[in-house]
């Protein structure tokens, strides 16, 4: 009788959070429309986005450099360094743009949202914005939604340029492919609507996913310093996993099917 | 004052993702040829068409000028129809013209090679809808040795 009443509580308790999350997830949505929010958003686009901007930039040039690397010394054994172009676009615009995009963004910014919110709720500043009638769904969740949805995008696409620069910088300044090639083979490779537009609506889920558990598990954490730091750690491994999952799932229905 | 920081920081975002879009529509992506443009539907039987795909390019002594845009089986005869997308812009080649499937490089990917006919009085142009008559397969390599093969082996008896 134990183990079916333990079973039963573990059930109800996902159910009910994912219930809280999804009414969450709609009051932010339907928070957005009120124009006083909009300087708000900014400044979070400012900490969710722009901050994030160096860490995406710097992982973004190395994973393209180092794609370009071992891709050459692969493809010049059969004397088809010309599709290094190809090989790196496509792997970044396809896959690691969004992918790496969101594990880093959930560990860089999602980290800080729910930490962030978490402490505005042990200190009872959520309880006394509800005291003065202002809605924090409105105040708090709606700002920091919508910058992660609008910034994510952006990073990955940020990131995808600045892999194909670095795989130009190894491959043609290092390592000697043709320069006419990297960019020519590339170019009639890439599908504007097949891989970029993919990638973006890839990113655009991701986004969702990743900004949607870490206000959230902020929003529901258990308002004391080790409440806190479970929260953050949960955020981090919840939309990892859940980047990693979907983009498989993502994938198969985008290109898994000729 | 710090408002109009991040005011400012959060433009220099966008501005570098317009830099970013702007990098990946026109330097990595392209425009498709034969999926925006108008075009109009040509046919050509084979009787192998090797490894050739959907959406592989149509070419005229190297200038793209359209994509095969589907490929089926006739059910009647059993031999497969390619449907060539070409653009509206090259139209007007002569009904003597023929295709052939061809290879880019020794292992590179399959495009049909399309041979302009020559034109004298009594040879319309192809129109839309139109099969071509003159056709050659495909080079299946396992094919070729096996008559190298079989060629090689008459010689010795």
């Amino acid at each position: 009788m134990k183990f079916f009443q333990a079973i039963g509580a573990n059930v109800i308790g996902k159910v009910t959070a994912i219930g809280r999350a999804t009414y969450m997830l709609m009051g932010a949505l339907l928070a957005f429309p009120r124009l006083k929010n909009i300087p708000l958003t900014i400044k979070q686009l400012h900490v969710v986005g722009v901050q994030s901007l160096l860490i995406i930039i710097v992982s973004g040039l190395f994973i393209g450099m180092v794609m370009a690397l071992q891709g050459y010394t692969i493809l010049v054994d059969y004397g088809a360094e010309g599709s290094l172009g190809p090989m790196v676009a496509l792997s970044l615009l396809r896959e690691l743009g969004p992918v790496v995009t969101a594990l880093l963004f959930a560990g860089r910014a999602g980290s800080a949202l729910t930490a962030e919110i978490g402490l505005m709720k042990a200190t009872e500043q959520i309880s006394s914005l509800e005291m003065m009638a202002v809605d924090p769904l409105r105040r708090i969740v709606a700002p920091r939604f919508w910058a992660g949805m609008i910034s994510m995008p952006m990073l990955a696409l940020i990131f995808s340029a600045v892999g194909i620069l670095g795989g130009h910088l190894v491959g043609v300044d290092w390592l000697g492919v043709d320069v006419g090639s990297y960019w020519s083979i590339m170019q009639s490779t890439v599908e504007w609507g097949e891989d970029v537009v993919n990638g973006i609506i890839k990113s655009l889920v991701f986004a969702l996913v990743v900004t949607w558990i870490a206000i959230f598990k902020g929003y529901d954490s258990i308002p004391t310093s080790e409440g806190i730091s479970k929260a953050t750690t949960e955020t981090v491994v919840y939309s990892s996993l859940a980047v990693l999952g979907l983009d498989f799932v993502l994938t198969a229905l985008m290109f898994g099917i000729e | 004052m710090n408002k109009y920081k991040s005011e400012v920081l959060v433009g220099m975002f966008v501005v570098l993702t317009i830099g970013a879009v702007m990098l990946l529509a026109l330097k990595v992506a392209n425009q498709s040829v034969g999926g925006d443009g108008d075009t109009y539907t040509l046919y050509a039987k084979f009787d192998n068409i090797g490894g050739l795909k959907a959406r592989s390019s149509v070419k005229v002594g190297g200038v793209n000028v359209g994509r095969v845009s589907s490929i089926t089986l006739d059910q009647e005869d059993f031999t497969p129809v390619v449907e060539l997308s070409i653009l509206k812009s090259y139209d007007g080649f002569p009904e003597t013209s023929s295709v052939s499937i061809l290879t880019s490089g020794l292992l590179g990917e399959q495009y049909v090679g399309f041979q302009p006919g020559f034109s004298f009085d009594g040879v319309a142009n192809l129109k839309d809808g139109d099969y071509l008559q003159d056709t050659k397969s495909a080079l299946v390599l396992e094919d070729l040795i096996g008559q190298f093969l079989f060629s090689r082996g008459k010689d010795e008896e």
